[in-house]
């Protein structure tokens, strides 16, 4: 849907895949560890910004987390072909900024920026 | 005769329906005043529309075979798929001396050309480094090439930068004429029989150079009584034999769907056909789940070639009978069996010239500012749509009519869903009056 709308809005393709894939790797933890949550796009003149929130367990140790092939899929996930622990180095290797926002047991509230 | 494009409208055929305008993969056509209207721009030539017509209104611009009499000397490029159209007893070496009998001077097999381009992808595939781009897609189906540079132009860099197998046979069918003959290059008319529109239209309006070496495309429908009726009389014109054919088994394959992938000898691979299936995997590529892929055989007509729209038999049939033609070849070697080595010296580079571009038709305005404030109203205006996706009003849903309001070519008075409900709306004031008026008079 978003990607649909920067590719119509005239947005670089190289653009456009940065934000598909950084949307779709924070969707994908949302599925993995949160059981769910919501994915907000906000598209201006000169950036993307993506909010990704969820109401799971949330992260314990963010730099741990952000590091390549760190991960605590389970299994279940991992058996799919998640969970290799490259989804939040790879939304931050597509953004142009990233924060986190997570708290113990309430939940996680990822923003990225990419800009055009 | 328009260059842009090879599908085109019969006005007085067309009822106005929706068939076509449904199922449309880029919603290129509308119905403006009863007509379907296509958008020019949008158009990619896959031929859905020809197919969905039940009138008959949409047909292909093809060449006629008149326009051998144009050149000196002329060659009929005979598609892969043109084979498949016949059953026993025809057999290759008979369809093409049965070409040079309805006035071809010369036949050259495009699956040797397409033979070439199987040669040359499986050496890019095994000599490209680990940045480069997977899975690769073919760039043999020009309607898959225009979707891929409207819809998905992030996916440009996936597209094999080669020249399609018919402009490789004219290549090399131009070159030995003139060596052979000693004629001037506009003196040789090189038609390409084709089974789709997309291919007319990659003559006269081509994907990755200015230029086409092929003079015309003629509807394998258009040549397919004139060959049978060759067929059934003993066959008058310079008979081919076994040494003369261009092509092996390998590029007999391609007229059908996976027959291009196999070729390659690969085992990562995925064949895909159907435009509307390959829509769904250029969605997949793009949303990187296909990584495990490194080829993409994509067709746009379902079946492969021999299931276009200009091609006559039933594509099972076809099928079928592409068995036979391939088991006919199986003593050969499997690819260009004749003059082998004098072809691959010949050919040299097949890459593109040019670079393949993005086709900006989709995008709502040049100015991104502007862009996204159209992109707000369409919204504000779907969300008012009823969201049947009718097609009554002439755009295939809702959206692309909340599109066309945005672009000032239509209003929201085109859904009959609103136009009704406003309606009720003013009977239920005008009903109002009335009755005042009738109590007034009763008075």
């Amino acid at each position: 849907m978003t990607k649909k709308a920067l590719t119509r809005l005239g947005v670089s393709p190289q653009v456009v895949k940065r934000a598909a894939i950084a949307m779709y790797e924070a969707e994908i933890n949302v599925v993995i560890h949160a059981n769910g949550g919501t994915a907000e796009a906000e598209i201006f003149p000169d950036h993307i910004r993506i909010c990704v929130l969820d109401n799971g367990p949330g992260i314990p140790d963010v730099d741990l987390a952000m590091q390549e092939g760190w991960s605590t899929a389970p299994d279940t996930a991992r058996e799919m072909g998640f969970g290799a622990g490259m989804g939040l180095p790879n939304i931050k290797k597509n953004a142009d900024e990233m924060s986190i926002d997570t708290r113990i047991g309430e939940g996680t509230k990822i923003t990225i920026i990419i800009r055009f | 005769m328009s260059k842009l494009h090879a599908v085109r409208l019969n006005r007085d055929l067309c009822m106005g329906c929706t068939n076509c305008i449904k199922r449309c993969p880029t919603e290129a056509i509308r119905v403006r005043d009863g007509k379907a209207v296509i958008f020019e721009d949008r158009c990619i030539d896959c031929g859905e529309c020809i197919r969905a017509c039940p009138h008959h209104a949409k047909s292909a611009d093809m060449d006629p075979m008149s326009r051998l009499a144009e050149y000196k000397r002329t060659a009929a490029l005979a598609a892969p798929s043109l084979y498949t159209q016949f059953g026993p007893p025809a057999t290759r070496e008979m369809i093409l001396a049965a070409l040079q009998g309805i006035g071809f001077d010369e036949v050259y097999e495009v699956a040797l050309g397409a033979e070439i381009v199987s040669r040359k992808t499986e050496e890019l595939l095994e000599t490209t480094d680990d940045g480069a781009p997977r899975p690769l897609i073919s760039s043999a189906c020009p309607a898959v090439v225009r979707l891929v540079q409207m819809k998905y132009p992030g996916l440009i860099p996936n597209l094999i930068s080669f020249d399609s197998p018919m402009e490789i046979t004219a290549r090399l069918a131009r070159k030995e004429i003139i060596a052979r003959t000693g004629l001037k290059n506009h003196e040789i008319g090189l038609f390409f029989i084709s089974p789709c529109p997309a291919k007319r239209t990659a003559i006269y309006n081509p994907i990755g150079r200015t230029t086409s070496d092929v003079d015309g495309a003629i509807a394998i429908s258009d040549v397919y009584p004139l060959i049978l009726a060759q067929l059934e009389k003993s066959v008058d014109a310079k008979p081919i034999g076994k040494d003369d054919l261009q092509a092996g088994e390998c590029g007999l394959r391609w007229s059908a769907a996976g027959g291009e992938a196999r070729a390659l000898n690969i085992e990562r691979y995925l064949a895909v056909d159907g435009i509307h299936n390959v829509i769904a995997i250029l969605e997949e590529i793009e949303n990187e789940r296909l990584k495990d892929i490194d080829f993409i055989e994509a067709n746009s007509c379902i079946g492969g070639c021999l299931g276009g729209p200009l091609t006559v038999a039933n594509r099972f049939s076809g099928k079928s009978r592409q068995r036979a033609y391939i088991k006919a070849a199986q003593h050969m070697p499997k690819d260009y069996p004749a003059k082998r080595a004098a072809w691959e010296s010949a050919i040299g580079d097949i890459s593109l010239p040019d670079q393949l571009e993005a086709n900006p038709a989709l995008q709502l305005d040049d100015d991104i500012t502007q862009a996204l404030l159209k992109y707000e109203q369409m919204n504000e205006i779907a969300e008012r749509l009823p969201g049947l996706d009718c097609g009554a009003c002439g755009a295939p849903n809702c959206e692309a009519l909340a599109e066309d309001i945005v672009h000032g070519e239509a209003t929201e008075d085109a859904c009959i869903v609103l136009l009704k409900e406003r309606l009720a709306q003013e009977k239920l004031i005008h009903g109002e009056k009335g009755t005042d008026h009738a109590e007034k008079s009763d008075g």
